[in-house]
């Protein structure tokens, strides 16, 4: 009874770095009634809801139930999904499963973040093991550093590579009325900002937001009642490993390189830099769109600066990459990779206004994890076969 | 209240409550690293990987590990980098002293990383394959912080 599950509707809040103006609950209500006015649904209409964040971040433990005023979730069948920065893109792939399964026709799925209300360094080192990787360990920065600095070892690439990605996805948030950080930057500017872990600068990192964003799930029996041109889910992939951070392959992202040949295999893709029409990709800090593109294999080790340096991946290029700005422009923790997920879609329906690529066939969208996991999603204009 | 002010929740002068099992690999690195600063790993009997910190079971092959390897002292940066920007340390609740040297250490005879300080007084010589070995403290209790640092000596 495994159903075909397409996405229908979309919402997302207008990021900001600090939201004190609504409470969690608020600011999940704006995704939502923005997701149901998409699909042109009530939340009658809808049979189960999924809902996530990194829930220490807050330090609110029962997300799925303290959030029912805003997720609309009085009395409906409702599950929390946490899996740290992938968390965006799980509850997507977990909401897909719902649907996919034949048990649900309409799944709410919410991601959400105030990162505003905490220390999220400290929420996030606390999140490591407490006996061999917090001595050291300073967040996501630490780690992320740790990665570009094996790369640039490995393949002989620079800070200015780095920089390169940093200028491209800053550029692109220009045309996205969502995006937390709308400013130019130059390379100049970026190489000259103060250096936070060596090789990263502060302008080749992702803030800190607020936001949140809901995406609505439907069955095939009844998405293209709903919605004329549905985004339909070709394939998803997730890869989770971690024991202690010590154990990665640094300078490769081996989540990526496994997950997303199983999404290509799935959805009897050859040649993704080929098949795909762009990508919106999990990608914190900049290093991270040079080496995990490679990971994907748009292009092979160490070939990814030139790729990036040639305006490829830019607005316009052969594969645009993060049309909405990325996550270096907006970053609401829980909410961010399913942001990636529904900028997808509206790349597919054809929904992206200022920031739309034309004739979209395939989108991939992504989540990515400190511990070096990933989660990623296929999404077509077509029905899956 | 003005529309600046934030509600504060305080622990005062709370202890954390948190009382951590290191299970009996840990018990036996720690053990081994206060007693006799050496540096025990284990070996997966399946793939061979030597694993650092030891634990119980091989991921990728889900088999019990049984066989201990002595690794190190010495070892090789795999991978490190420089932290400067600065932080509350949650462990503390007071700002990490920064830059600090944040390396992943290569023990000669391990296959994974271990993590640990690298001292930064000259920066010059921190370098992805640089040999380094670490300084113990002089009152080792049992813990990671039984290393102070590795310091590079090439």
């Amino acid at each position: 009874m495994a159903k075909r599950v397409a996405i229908v509707g979309t919402g997302q809040t207008f990021h900001k770095s600090h939201r004190p103006d609504v409470n969690g609950q608020e600011l999940i209500n704006e995704a939502v009634l923005r997701a149901l006015a998409d699909a042109d649904l009530k939340m009658k209409d809808i049979d189960a809801i999924v809902i996530g964040n990194m829930d220490h971040f807050e330090g609110i433990n029962y997300v799925d139930c303290w959030s029912v005023d805003g997720s609309g979730g009085t009395m409906k069948p409702i599950i929390k999904l946490t899996t740290g920065g992938t968390t965006g893109c799980t509850v997507a792939i977990g909401g897909y499963h719902l649907v996919g399964s034949g048990m649900f026709d309409k799944v709410l799925i919410i991601g959400w973040e105030k990162n505003s209300e905490s220390d999220t360094t400290g929420a996030i080192t606390t999140a490591f093991d407490p006996v061999w990787d917090r001595l050291v360990f300073a967040g996501a920065i630490s780690g992320l550093a740790a990665e570009a600095q094996a790369y640039i070892a490995r393949y002989g690439a620079s800070e200015r590579d780095g920089a390169r990605v940093s200028v491209r996805d800053r550029k692109h948030a220009m045309n996205n009325p969502h995006a937390q950080l709308r400013k130019e930057v130059s390379l100049e500017e970026v190489l000259a900002s103060p250096m936070l872990a060596d090789p990263i600068h502060l302008l080749d990192v992702c803030p800190r937001s607020d936001g949140a964003c809901a995406v609505i799930m439907a069955s095939e029996d009844i998405a293209e009642k709903i919605c004329p041109k549905p985004d339909w889910i070709w394939a998803t992939a997730s890869r989770h490993s971690y024991s202690y951070l010590g154990d990665a392959d640094y300078g490769r992202l081996t989540s990526m390189r496994e997950g997303s040949q199983e999404l290509w295999k799935k959805a009897g893709i050859r040649e993704p830099r080929k098949e795909l029409d762009v990508i919106e990709l999990y990608q914190p800090y900049s290093f991270g769109g040079l080496i995990w593109i490679e990971d994907m294999g748009i292009v092979g080790p160490g070939e990814a600066p030139q790729y990036i340096w040639d305006g490829n991946t830019d607005m316009g290029g052969e594969l645009p990459i993060n049309p909405s700005g990325g996550v270096i422009a907006t970053n609401p923790i829980g909410a961010t990779g399913l942001i990636r997920c529904a900028e997808a879609t509206m790349q597919v329906m054809g929904k992206a206004q200022g920031r739309q690529v034309p004739d979209v066939n395939f989108a991939f969208s992504s989540g990515f994890g400190g511990c070096w996991w990933t989660d990623m999603i296929l999404h077509g204009n077509k029905k899956p076969n | 209240m003005t529309q600046n002010e934030n509600i504060i929740i305080e622990s005062g002068d709370a202890i954390q409550p948190f009382a951590y099992s290191v299970g009996m690999h840990g018990s036996k690195f720690f053990t081994e690293l206060r007693d006799n600063r050496r540096f025990m790993a284990i070996k997966c009997p399946k793939c061979k990987k030597v694993y650092m910190p030891p634990r119980g079971v091989c991921g990728d092959c889900f088999v019990e590990m049984k066989d201990w390897v002595e690794v190190g002292p010495k070892g090789i940066i795999s991978t490190f980098t420089i932290l400067r920007f600065a932080f509350i340390d949650p462990e503390t609740g007071a700002q990490k002293p920064v830059p600090y040297g944040y390396g992943f250490i290569k023990f000669d005879g391990a296959d994974t990383l271990f993590q640990h300080y690298i001292n930064v007084k000259d920066e010059t010589r921190i370098r992805i394959g640089a040999r380094v070995e670490p300084v113990f403290s002089k009152d080792r209790k049992g813990s990671i912080r039984d290393i102070e640092y590795f310091k590079v000596i090439d």
